[in-house]
């Protein structure tokens, strides 16, 4: 881990604000007073078991899912008091690689990636095009603009899903299990996207996952969900020195030798 | 159980006022409209045709049979005809067979649609989901559901017309004859408007199942028969309380 990527977090205000934030779903609480600050620039991991609520939590920052308690903040305004222009303008802001890609299989590679331009932009067709070709150039994908969703691999989705999450030029990116399901050269390769991304586009990068090689490589800061609440929360250096109970146990359950 | 019915009607009716007040977003859905006029519309003419030609036939012949013995002129069997056909069976049966086709459709594309996360996807761009995908469906299903019946309602008359020459059981001009003596343009009227009820009973249920689909696989096939099968009831619903208030 390049300690200079790692953010001074004391001085300076975060870019999203979460507090007191409790969720349930009927009778079921999925977590209760997570408290935590993301700070611009810094790659934040989000880690716990299957099922501790990674994903939800996350949602909540760009208001998919509502509270049943709580406040999330961006730029100090509460985006759950939004209206919905409001919210458009907020959830603009974010750009969301999700598990399986979440591409549109009515559409070409090239038209998933051109679908938000064509609805909030007024590019013409030439520039559509050169920003998606650029786009997938990114990724590594240019020779699979104009292929069926149906035809992609599982890597090839997620950096398609990528870059339609990148085209709009978003401030934060939210990857929901980005390795999940590939391969170990495949996942590195979307960890090395993922580190390029955060430094040539200077992105602030959310990452759920339960991959502890991907974490350690691409994150600064950690926060470990565990027993129906943020249980833990540091930088890298610090989960690698932690002595805290149910963090190194789920960490070396993750097969990954503590240094 | 109570609670759950309550649950339902609560979310179907969320959905129904949501797209309602996204429906002046005009920008949003009408990038879909056109293609769901195509889908819901014109690529359900072959099966609104041959249920059209079949119904009539069956109307004709059926007709015939029960009214063999009696004292009556056989033109008569064109307007029983023509009126069970304008006024009940264009508009049922086609919807109910429309039901299993879009209703399917709508149902299995939305439901695939949320438990992929591509629901998600649009939310997160900052798109309407609900303009965008809703609003277009129930919009083309209330317009193309009345353009249907009158396919459906033109080729069962020109099926059972066929019918009662090709049987011999009547000629042509005596069932022109008794279609005309009890052709009434509000039993057009009526049949439309049930038509444009009943697409809207297609659309908003397949569109609700879909849209609040959970569970991968088996609940996307779940929320596609509940849509089938429900919008089949409402239909039979709806059918008698219009006919009960407009006739």
């Amino acid at each position: 881990m390049d300690s200079s990527r790692t953010p001074d977090t004391t001085s300076q205000e975060p870019l999203i604000t979460v507090r007191d934030l409790s969720k349930s779903f009927g009778p079921n609480l999925v977590w209760k007073d997570v408290n935590l600050d993301v700070y611009k620039g810094e790659t934040l991991a989000v880690i716990g078991r299957s099922g501790c609520g990674k994903s939800v939590l996350v949602k909540h920052f760009n208001a998919l899912h509502k509270p049943t308690t709580g406040d999330v903040l961006m730029d100090g305004v509460n985006i759950f008091d939004l209206d919905y222009v409001g919210l458009r303008q907020i959830r603009q802001r974010f750009g969301i690689l999700f598990q399986g890609g979440a591409l549109f299989d009515s559409i070409s590679t090239f038209e998933n990636i051109a679908f938000p331009l064509r609805v909030f932009t007024s590019d013409t067709e030439t520039e559509i095009r050169d920003r998606v070709m650029q786009a997938l150039e990114r990724v590594s994908l240019a020779h699979a603009a104009d292929r069926s969703t149906a035809e992609l691999s599982g890597g090839m989705r997620k950096r398609v899903g990528l870059a339609r999450a990148i085209i709009l030029n978003p401030e934060v990116l939210m990857y929901d299990e980005p390795t999940s399901g590939l391969d170990p050269q495949t996942s590195d390769e979307i960890n090395d996207l993922i580190l390029s991304l955060s430094e040539t586009l200077h992105i602030t990068s959310i990452v759920i996952s339960h991959d502890m090689h991907s974490v350690l490589k691409i994150s600064d800061r950690v926060a470990f969900l565990h027993d129906q609440a943020l249980h833990w929360l540091g930088t890298v250096e610090q989960l690698k020195q932690s002595q805290d109970g149910p963090l190194r146990s789920f960490v070396r359950a993750s097969e990954y030798a503590l240094t | 159980m109570r609670f759950t019915l309550f649950h339902e009607f609560g979310l179907y009716g969320t959905l129904l006022y949501q797209s309602l007040r996204s429906s002046l977003e005009s920008t949003t859905y009408r990038m879909n409209l056109f293609q769901e006029f195509v889908k819901i519309g014109y690529e359900s003419i072959p099966i609104i045709l041959l249920t059209g030609v079949f119904t009539g036939a069956v109307m004709t012949i059926q007709t015939a049979y029960q009214l063999g013995n009696a004292f009556i002129a056989s033109s008569i069997i064109g307007s029983i005809v023509t009126q069970s056909l304008l006024i009940e069976l264009s508009a049922v049966i086609s919807s109910l067979v429309l039901a299993g086709k879009v209703g399917a459709r709508i149902a299995t594309e939305l439901g695939t649609m949320r438990v992929s996360e591509q629901i998600d996807a649009l939310e997160s761009m900052g798109l309407n989901s609900v303009s965008f995908l809703v609003v277009p469906r129930i919009l083309a299903g209330m317009l193309m559901f009345p353009v249907l019946y009158v396919v459906a309602a033109a080729t069962g008359l020109t099926g059972g017309l066929l019918t009662g020459v090709l049987t011999d059981t009547l000629p042509a001009f005596e069932f022109m004859k008794g279609a005309r003596l009890f052709f009434f343009p509000w039993d057009v009227l009526f049949g439309m408007i049930k038509s444009i009820v009943f697409g809207f009973i297609i659309t908003s249920i397949s569109c609700y199942k879909g849209y609040y689909a959970t569970g991968g696989a088996e609940g996307v096939g779940q929320s596609t028969t509940q849509a089938t099968v429900l919008s089949c009831m409402y239909i039979l619903v709806a059918d008698f309380v219009l006919a009960s208030l407009l006739l």
